[in-house]
């Protein structure tokens, strides 16, 4: 019997080619039993979006170190919204300044990790949110 | 639920995405959607892709995608990658290669992990593959995993398959015994500007020979995916063995077995689901003693158990 299992982008969108930090998050939640669906460097928010509507994804982890989070994170928020898809979580992390954070947040980010999160917090945070998620959608 | 399946069967994106999971997860609606999609399907091409990790399958795909488009098809991809077996998560990076159409509305991927089907094709790829033919896609890809069962697998669910070979993976022996040969519709040697591909076309070839008059002699088709060089002959080579597929007692016969199969599967699935409820209430910690006592055997106590469902479910 297979069960119901979380699913996962994790995305790069815009022009910086930091990966690493992608693939560590990528591989941390892979072996806490999620499906990770992995779109590589360079994304357009519409392509995040679009993949994220395809693959039936709980939630969306963007990871930018350029600088550009406010347009990033903006852009895919208001697309989920114009799909009807605003259930799917979006949530971050990379290089971003503590005072951007509350703004993320405004937006829709559901959270944001800085550099140096152990990935058992995350991991603890995004099951939480995706429990809570499938139990609005049960009911 | 009718709703979802009526906006699925329209084509809408997330109505489709979210009857697979829904299928996938083995939700006990399952059932009720692939009763309700099934009679809509059975229009598709269903092609699939097999051959080993890093042979350029998705690579490949993406090229293939671009190329039905411009033909004007529409598009459905399941791409299978493998589940962890030890935290049944999964890393899904095929569609990596395939993003330039992500945007695209005339096409639909969709990543999948192996699950529980050690290294098969799992039961949900085939229904997957049902949906999106369901919801219009005139043209569905299935890549596989390239390890494993999955390789023969994929006979039992598309209509063509290619294998693809790269040269520098072993002589033509590897080949033979990989069992694979059978089942290939068409042969694809990827990479083909490295040194031994035109060897590997010519070993495809000789095994070919070996094997005799067929119907359909798969044609052996050199790319270099990533520059998408011959990939237009692979689309048409693939649109060739469908056009004999329609046309021939072969055809007739692969897709007669098919849905036999298909009977088959669901049978194997009921039947296993009442002999587990049966099997659970006949197990007792007096039965395990009587059998490690040897007093009595697993023959006797199964051929019990069966005559109990045979009892119940006639009368």
């Amino acid at each position: 019997m297979s069960e119901r299992k979380v699913r996962v982008i994790v995305a790069k969108p815009g022009l910086d080619g930091h990966d690493r930090g992608a693939k560590v998050v990528a591989r941390a939640l892979r072996d806490a039993g999620m499906e990770v669906i992995y779109t590589v460097l360079r994304q357009t928010p519409e392509q995040i979006v679009q993949t994220a509507i395809q693959e039936d994804a709980d939630a969306i982890g963007i990871s930018i170190l350029s600088g550009a989070h406010e347009y990033y994170f903006g852009r895919i928020i208001e697309l989920l919204k114009e799909r009807k898809a605003s259930d799917i979580l979006v949530f971050g992390g990379g290089v971003i300044p503590e005072d951007d954070v509350p703004k993320l947040k405004a937006m829709g980010a559901g959270a944001i990790f800085g550099p140096g999160t152990p990935t058992s917090v995350c991991i603890d945070w995004l099951l939480s949110a995706v429990r809570e998620k499938w139990e609005k959608e049960s009911a | 639920m009718e709703k979802l399946i009526a906006r699925a069967l329209e084509g809408d994106h997330r109505s489709i995405a979210r009857l697979i999971s829904l299928v996938e997860s083995e939700s006990p609606q399952a059932e009720i959607i692939m009763r309700k999609i099934y009679p809509h399907s059975g229009k598709a091409h269903i092609i699939g892709l097999t051959g080993s990790p890093g042979a350029g399958k998705s690579t490949l795909a993406d090229k293939i995608i671009a190329h039905f488009k411009s033909l004007g098809k529409t598009v459905g991809v399941i791409a299978v990658d493998p589940s962890s077996p030890f935290t049944g998560g999964a890393i899904l990076g095929d569609r990596l290669r395939m993003q330039q159409h992500a945007v695209d509305p005339d096409v639909f991927i969709r990543s999948m992990g192996t699950r529980g089907s050690l290294g098969g094709l799992s039961r949900s790829t085939q229904e997957a593959a049902l949906i999106l033919d369901a919801c219009g896609k005139d043209v569905v890809i299935i890549e596989t995993v390239g390890v494993g069962q999955s390789e023969v697998d994929i006979v039992k669910i598309a209509d063509t398959v290619g294998l693809i070979l790269v040269p520098g993976m072993g002589d033509d022996i590897q080949i033979m015994k990989a069992g694979i040969m059978e089942i290939a519709d068409l042969f694809i040697v990827n990479k083909a500007d490295r040194d031994g591909a035109d060897r590997v076309a010519t070993e495809v070839n000789m095994m070919l020979d070996l094997l005799g008059m067929r119907a359909w002699r798969p044609p052996v088709l050199k790319t270099v995916a990533e520059r998408g060089e011959g990939v237009e002959e692979v689309v048409s080579e693939m649109l060739r063995h469908a056009d004999f597929l329609s046309r021939s007692e072969e055809g007739r016969r692969r897709k007669w077995q098919r849905l036999g199969m298909e009977v088959e599967e669901i049978l194997r699935r009921e039947i296993a689901a009442m002999v587990e409820v049966a099997w659970e209430k006949e197990k007792s910690p007096e039965l395990f003693e009587l059998l490690a006592a040897r007093k009595t055997t697993p023959y006797e106590v199964a051929e019990e158990v069966l005559g109990k469902i045979l009892s119940e479910t006639c009368s």
